[in-house]
Formats: C-alpha cells, structure tokens, sequence
C-alpha cells in the first residue's frame, strides 16, 4: 500500500491507451447519430435531377424551375445580348469566371454550355435572395448604362446576363452555374452532367 | 446471488410468447431464409414485382434503395422492373388503387414494406405454397394458414392448381371434424412442384429483406462493434487491475 | 489552462465540486457487482435523450404520418436504423438496469436510515420512467401501441365518479386518437428532463449523505485516516480514480450486452418490439393478444388478478397501484437491527428470494392469455407480493417488540389470507379444479407462517456485524 509499488509508467500508458480508444469508441458512436442528420433518401429523391423541355423557349425568355428547393433559370439569350457580354469586363468583379462558381464546362465567356442557353441557379450569391430578370438594354432606374442582367431588389446586387457580378455591389461572386447536360436540343437534364451521368 | 440475477436475465431473454396476429394453428413449412443470397433476393425483387406490385404497393420501400442493396444497375431496373412512369428514387406504388382494392376483393390489400417483419418468414413461405381451390369463398380460393382470406392464388400459373386432401377426424365426445392434411395438384404449372418450393423460397427472402433492408448492414456493424468492445474491454481491464493494486 | 481554470473558479466552484463528488468522494472500498448499475443507470439515461432528441426530428407526432416517420426513419435517414433501435433497447435496458439497481437496495438495505430520501427520489424516478415509458410506447403508432394505451388509459376509466371525465381528460378524445398521440409526444419529450432533475436530486442526497455498502456499515462513523486523507473514512476510497475506472469496466461489458442486442437482435424475441407493432394502428381490429412491454407485466398481472366486485373493477386498478407505493414504504417496514443480507436472518433472505422469484412469474404470467390456472396463479402470487410488504416488520424485526402499526399490518396479512381463501373455494363459480385450489391455499398459508408468524414465535438471528468492511 505505499507509493514505491506503483508503476506510474504503465498506469500512465494505460491510462492514455485507455482513453484514446474510449474517445474513438465514442467518435464511432457519434458518426451515425450525426450522420442521421445528412439529406435522407427522401431529400434525395426530391432534389433529383429535373428534366426541361426548351424547344417553346423564345429569344429572351426567361423559364424558372425548381431543383433542390431552388429556383433554376432557363434564359434564351438574344444574339445582341450575347455580342454586349464582351465589352464588360471593366465593371465585373470576376469577367473570366475564375471563381469556382460553376462547373469547368462553363467557365467561357458566356458560361455557358451553348451559347444562347444560360442556366443560372436564381439565389443571390450575397444573402440568398432571389433576383430578378431585367433584360432591357440602356438607361433603367437602377443603372444609367444597362445591358441587360438581373438585380437584386434586396440589397441592389447587380448582374450581367452571364451572372457575373458587377464591382462595388454587397454581392462578392457571380451567380452559381449549376452541373447540368443536355439530352438532346431541346431537353436539358439540371443537377447531373456528362461525368456523374 | 448470482443465481437470482441469472434469473432475472433468463426472464428478459424468455423467448417470445407473443403469436402473430391472425395466426393459425396450420403447421409451418421450415428453410433456411436469409438475406445473404444476393441470386435468391434478385429473382425475390423480380417475382415481387411481376406477381405483387400490382396490387400491393411496398411505400417505404425505394427502388433505388433495393437496386443498391440487391446490387442491380439502376437502368436495369428502371428499364425491368418499373412499369410506369415511377422514378427510381421513388418508393414502390400498386397500380390498385386503395379503392379499387377493396371494391374488387373486400378489403384493400395491405402494403408489404413491413410484411416480412410482422409475419415469420416461414409462415410467408408457407402460406405463400398453400392455396388450394375452394367453391365455397369469394375468390374461389382458400389457404390453409391463412384460412378464407381474401386474396386470389395469383401464382396458380407457376404452381398450378392444388385440391386439398382432408382427414376426418372424430374426438372424444363424438364430434367429427374435417380439416387439410395435405394438396394433391389437380393442374400442373409453369413449374415444378421443386421449382417453385424455390421460387417461393426467393419471394420470401425477399419479403424479409424487405421489411428491414437495414439487416443487410446490421450484422456487420454489429461484428466490429463487438470487436472493439472486446479491445476496449481488455484495456479497461488492465487499467482498472492496475489502479486497484492500491486499494487491495 | 490552469488561468482558466482559476478564472472560472472564482465565478464558479468547479474544483470544488469536481472533489467533493469525484476526487473527494470517499465511496466504501468493497462495492461489488450490484453497484455498477447506478452509473450504467445515468449512462442510459444520456444514450435514451440524445437518440430521442435525434428521433424527434425525424418523427412526426401525427396519427397520419407517425407510423410512416417511424419506417422513414428505419430506411430513409442514414444511420436511422441505429438510432431507433438504440432507443427501443435503451427504454428496455433502463428498465433492466434500475430493477437490478432496486434490487441491489433490498439485498444491502440502501433504504435504510439516512437514505430514506435517497429511496424516494428513486422511486419517484422509476415512476417517471414509468410515465416516460408508457408515453413513448404510443409514438410508433402500431397496433401494439395503440391497443395498449387504449387500455392503459382505460384503467382510470375505472375510478368511481371521476372516472370517465378523467380518461377523456387524459386522452383529449374519447379514443386514443391523433390528439392523444400529439400530446403524448410532447409529455415523452418533457419527462425525461423533470427525471434528470431527479437523478441530480438523487445524486446529491446520495453525496450527502455517503453510499451504502454490501456490509451496511457506515463507513463515515468509523475510524478516520486513509492514504489520501487524514479526515476520510479509513475504509473509503476516492470515487475517481478507482470507482471511474471500475465503472468503465462495467460499462464497456454493459455496452457490449446493449449493441449486441441492437445489432443481433433488436426484437429480442418479441419483448423490447412486439411484432403486431409492424403494423400502423387500427382502430377498429383489436389484436389477438395485448400485452404490455415486458417491463410492466408484473403489474398488468397483479391489476388482472383482482377480480371486479361490488359493480367495479377499480380494486385491480388499486392493488395495481398500492403493490408500487408500498415500494416508497420500505424504508419504515424494514425493522432490522442490521442494513446488509448478509448479517440478516434466514427468513429474510426467504422473504427477498420469494420475492424476486414472484416478481419474475408475475412478469411472465402478465405477458399470457388468462386462463382459469393462470388466474389463480396470479392470484397467489400477487398475495405473495403484498404479503413481502406487510409482513416485513414482522420477519425482519429479529425479536425486537412490534409497534402497534406492525401488528396492524399483521391482522391486515391474516385478514388477506383468508379471505382470498374464501374467495377460491366460496365465492369464484367455476374457479379452477379443487387441486390447483388446496395447493394454493396451503401454499398461502404456508407464506402467511413462515413470514409473519414465526419470526414472532421464535425471534430470528441476526448475525453480528464487523467493525470495519469485511473486503
């Protein structure tokens, strides 16, 4: 009953061994009662992949569809809109998409997969409002010198009709492309592209 | 001491005393059921299909779910196995609807998510095999586990037709009593008697899939858990022999 | 780190109360086997919240949608399986754990003055593990679930004049109902914190007070001085690190039994999840049996023994409830000059065996179909379990003058005795066969002698207890 007996090296390596293996035991534990907090199957089979038909989408037009909650826009854009996207880059935070704002296949010019087609997901990259299509060309309320884009009517973040944003806006980074393909001309498939296919 | 606390073990592992609900006293047919043939839960999944699904739905149960479970592609199953225009992230819905059911059979046939947890699985093979012709219900057909119930003998093109073969019998005070020994196949099948013994033996392994695809993982978590428990169990071990060498 | 720790210490007594109740918590050094379950208690009570937090947002406390959340959860949330199952064993493991917990307190007299109030409290915990428990059941919304609250709460239906306006109060509806099912949910989540404040409670007056022992000696009254302190109890020794470590043995064998059954056999045969439970509730189909979760069995038996007379059936309701309150009793019924078994006389070490053995058959006979033999066996066995009660003046007082409450007690036995005697052989038109009749009547008798009466005849021998811990 006196001190000398204790080997206080293996009480302490016990100890330690004991400790660690306990915390990993309840790590282990810990990993399904988080991971019940992921998406559910259920979320899963609701955020799947949408399917849009766009052979009845006009030059200029605008189509919302709802993909994991959120609003996607479909944008026809007009050659004329296309041809103004060029002369931009002054006024855009980010004019050659470097930012991980969209999927490689998208990092072009007009970001884009064909030129007309801009697929955006509609959600502010500031605080998550959704903005609104302006696609008239000149003089426009919020903006002298305006070659059509979106405005965020929540905090007046501005966007080109590549959603790329503009300099001195609240919003830091251009709109979010998200991972679509097209199945054939007229249908795109939003939310899965040729490598997760 | 030790005695009495074995008791009281002994009474929660009683086994369980608990019949199924609408049980019968009909002898039960025994296999080996699991859910380790993946083959037998394939041909399981499509027999359910085919025969099942058009009356029964299976609403917890997704098609993505048993496509990765029973390890086939998606595209075959969408392809194979889904007949409408259902997705595969989507459970498995009859195409009866709940009216229609209970217009055309009197009672709505049940879902079969959970059949393969509130029934044994021998009782489902069972009673899966034992339909036999009888003029006397509705459907024109009756079951011996299963007596009068509702539902049609939808496998008769594989099994064939059974004529039960009764036994009288008479008990002490005099009362004759008639009931089913045995089947004689009266028309044969698609199949053999064997053949179709298997394809039930399929469909059933299914079904208990099916009510808990999560025993597909369970036992293996189980295993390794039980494992480092064991590690666990001799560290704490040592270090509560060696912490004691105080006290003692 | 030590800065912190001081900053907190001024605001706050964390290092107090870390000494006082673990570094500085003298327990007795002989703590055997019955001694882990207090803690494994408190470990299960942790699991039983953070995987019914986890449930609830996945679960959906409505009659259209609860069965369906359940199976959701099953299948659709990752790991939901686990976490569900880990839930339905943990309520059947807690009931495990505390009945073992309350039994190590009748072997070593834990009851025992100055642990009156310690006893309370833990009864008043098992009750609201009761509650807890009995709420939860009707959650998944199964057949099971359903049909057993029906006549749970039917139960108060039975109480004279109050009864009706009661039950209707209770479930909101007069069925069980979505109503019922949605307040039920919110009593399943808010128990369980009015229990931890309990267990804080009762861990407190635990610490105040000191733990008993397998000897029932106090160690604070006995010499002083151990190798960590001049002022401790000789023969205590710090709860941390020695009952920490032995604890942690206890619990990774006590989590082995637990997983082992969540991942090999969460059923357990039938018992922790009934089968009928497999399908969503119907209220106009009945399943063939109803039993209860095997944890109230011994109490549904006791509630179906009773057999109604003067137009009511409340008397089996009644002695369902007397045979838990007179668990609060013990502390006064037990009258021995020693705490522990094991300096107790023999006919008390008869009396704890045939109790234990009644409750374990009550158990069993609450999860049968009732059958005349069956009733009559429920019968004796559930006099057997009053008589455990009343006649423990008697047997445990080891010669010593019976107060006037205890002979009262006594005459109540007697009164007992015969008249369910009376009852068997007068009065139950067609009862069971004569022979099932004499053998529980001399088997009545029987218990009535050897526990009441002649521990007066012949006074019974307590052994004398040691000085210090025998271990």
């Amino acid at each position: 009953m006196t001190d000398e007996n204790v080997d206080s090296g293996r009480r302490r390596l016990l100890t330690i061994a004991t400790t660690g293996v306990g915390l990993a035991g309840a790590a282990g534990m810990a990993v399904p009662f988080a991971g019940s907090l992921l998406p559910s199957e259920k979320a899963k089979a609701a955020g799947a992949p949408v399917e849009v038909d766009i052979s009845k989408l006009e030059p200029g037009q605008q189509l919302t569809v709802e993909w994991r909650g959120k609003p996607v826009w479909i944008i026809r854009r007009t050659q004329e809109a296309l041809d103004l996207l060029g002369g931009m880059a002054d006024r855009l935070v980010d004019p050659d998409s470097e930012g991980d704002q969209q999927p490689g296949y998208a990092q072009n010019p007009y970001r884009s997969i064909r030129d007309d087609i801009l697929v955006l997901v509609g959600i502010c990259t500031h605080l998550g409002c959704s903005p609104k299509y302006h696609p008239e060309i000149g003089g426009v309320s919020f903006d002298d010198d305006w070659k059509g884009g979106f405005l965020c009517a929540c905090h007046g973040s501005k966007f080109d009709l590549a959603g790329r944003v503009f300099v001195g806006v609240p919003a830091p980074t251009n709109l979010e492309v998200p991972r679509h393909r097209y199945l054939n001309d007229s249908r795109i498939l939003i939310g899965e592209d040729e490598e997760a296919a | 001491m030790k005695i009495r606390f074995l008791l009281l073990l002994v009474a929660c592992l009683y086994p369980a005393t608990v019949p199924a609900a609408g049980g019968s006293g009909a002898d039960l047919d025994h296999y080996e059921y699991t859910v380790k043939d993946i083959h037998s839960l394939q041909n399981g999944a499509r027999l359910f299909v085919n025969y099942c699904l058009s009356c029964h739905s299976a609403q917890y149960m997704r098609y993505n779910r048993m496509a990765s479970d029973l390890e086939i592609p998606e595209d075959l199953v969408q392809e194979s196995m889904i007949f409408d225009d259902t997705k595969i992230g989507e459970p498995m819905t009859a195409t009866l609807t709940r009216e229609d059911g209970e217009e055309w059979f009197g009672v709505a046939p049940p879902d079969l998510s959970l059949i393969g947890k509130l029934r044994d699985p021998e009782w489902l093979y069972t009673y899966l095999r034992s339909f036999y012709i009888d003029d006397t219900t509705a459907s024109g057909w009756n079951n011996t586990v299963f007596p009068n119930v509702a539902m049609p003998h939808v496998l008769w093109t594989l099994q064939g037709i059974q004529k039960p073969v009764y036994a009288t019998e008479v008990d002490d005070r005099g009362h004759e009593s008639r009931h089913v020994t045995g089947f004689e196949l009266i028309r044969e099948g698609s199949m053999s008697p064997e053949e179709f013994d298997h394809a039930m033996e399929d469909l059933t392994n299914f079904l208990y899939y099916m009510g808990e695809p999560a025993r597909m993982v369970r036992i293996g978590w189980g295993m390794w858990t039980m494992l480092f428990l064991a590690l666990f169990g001799v560290l704490a071990w040592f270090l509560k022999k060696e912490y004691w060498r105080d006290v003692h | 780190m030590k800065a912190l720790i001081e900053w907190v210490d001024a605001r706050f007594p964390l290092v107090n109360v870390a000494r006082e109740h673990l570094t500085e918590y003298y327990a007795p050094k002989n703590f055997n086997f019955w001694y882990f379950f207090g803690s494994l208690a408190l470990l299960v009570l942790v699991l039983q919240i953070v995987t019914g937090i986890l449930l609830a947002m996945n679960y959906k406390p409505d009659a259209d949608l609860a069965f369906a959340s359940v199976e959701y959860i099953m299948r659709d949330v990752w790991g939901g399986w686990f976490v569900r199952y880990m839930h339905s064993t943990g309520a059947s493991l807690f009931f495990v754990v505390i009945y073992l917990h309350m039994f190590r307190g009748l072997l070593y007299g834990s009851y025992r003055s100055p642990r009156e109030l310690i006893w309370i409290i833990g009864m008043v915990i098992y009750l609201a593990m009761m509650a807890t428990a009995f709420f939860g059941y009707l959650l998944p919304w199964g057949q099971m679930s359903y049909w057993g609250a029906q006549v749970i709460v039917n139960l108060f239906e039975t109480l004279p004049v109050i009864g009706g306006p009661l039950s209707e109060w209770i479930r909101g509806d007069y069925v069980i109902s979505d109503i019922t099912l949605n307040r039920f949910y919110a009593f399943h989540y808010l128990v369980p914190f009015i229990l931890a404040g309990l267990v804080f409670a009762h861990i407190v007056a635990l610490h105040k007070v000191g733990s008993n022992n397998p000897d029932g000696i106090e160690i604070k009254k006995g010499p002083k001085g151990n190798r960590w302190s001049e002022t401790a109890p000789k023969d205590g020794i710090p709860f941390h690190p020695y009952y920490s470590v032995k604890d942690l043995l206890g619990t990774v064998v006590f989590m082995a039994v637990f997983l082992g059954i969540v991942f090999f056999i969460p059923e357990m045969f039938g018992y922790f999840i009934e089968q009928p439970n497999y399908e969503p509730a119907n209220p106009l189909k009945t399943p063939e049996h109803i039993a209860p979760v095997w944890y109230f069995t011994p109490y549904y038996a006791i509630l179906r023994a009773i057999p109604s007379f003067a137009g009511t059936q409340v008397w089996g309701v009644l002695a369902m409830f007397v045979s838990i309150v007179l668990f609060f009793l013990l502390p006064w019924l037990d009258r021995s000059p020693v705490k522990s078994i094991r300096y107790k006389g023999p006919t008390t070490r008869l009396a704890l065996a045939l109790f234990v053995v009644t409750f374990l058959v009550l158990g069993w006979l609450g999860t049968q179909a009732p059958t005349t033999n069956l009733t009559i066996m429920s019968q004796f066995f559930t006099l057997v379990y009053m008589l455990f009660f009343l006649l423990f003046p008697c047997f445990s007082s080891a010669g010593q003058p019976l107060p006037l409450l205890a002979k009262g007690l006594l005459a109540l036995s007697i009164l007992t005795v015969v008249a369910t005697i009376v009852y068997w052989w007068a009065l139950w038109s067609g009862g069971p066969a004569a022979v099932y009749k004499i053998g529980y009547t001399v088997l009545s008798v029987l218990v009535l002698f050897l526990l009441g009466i002649r521990p007066l005849l012949r006074a019974e021998p307590v052994k004398p207890v040691p000085e210090r811990l025998t271990k």
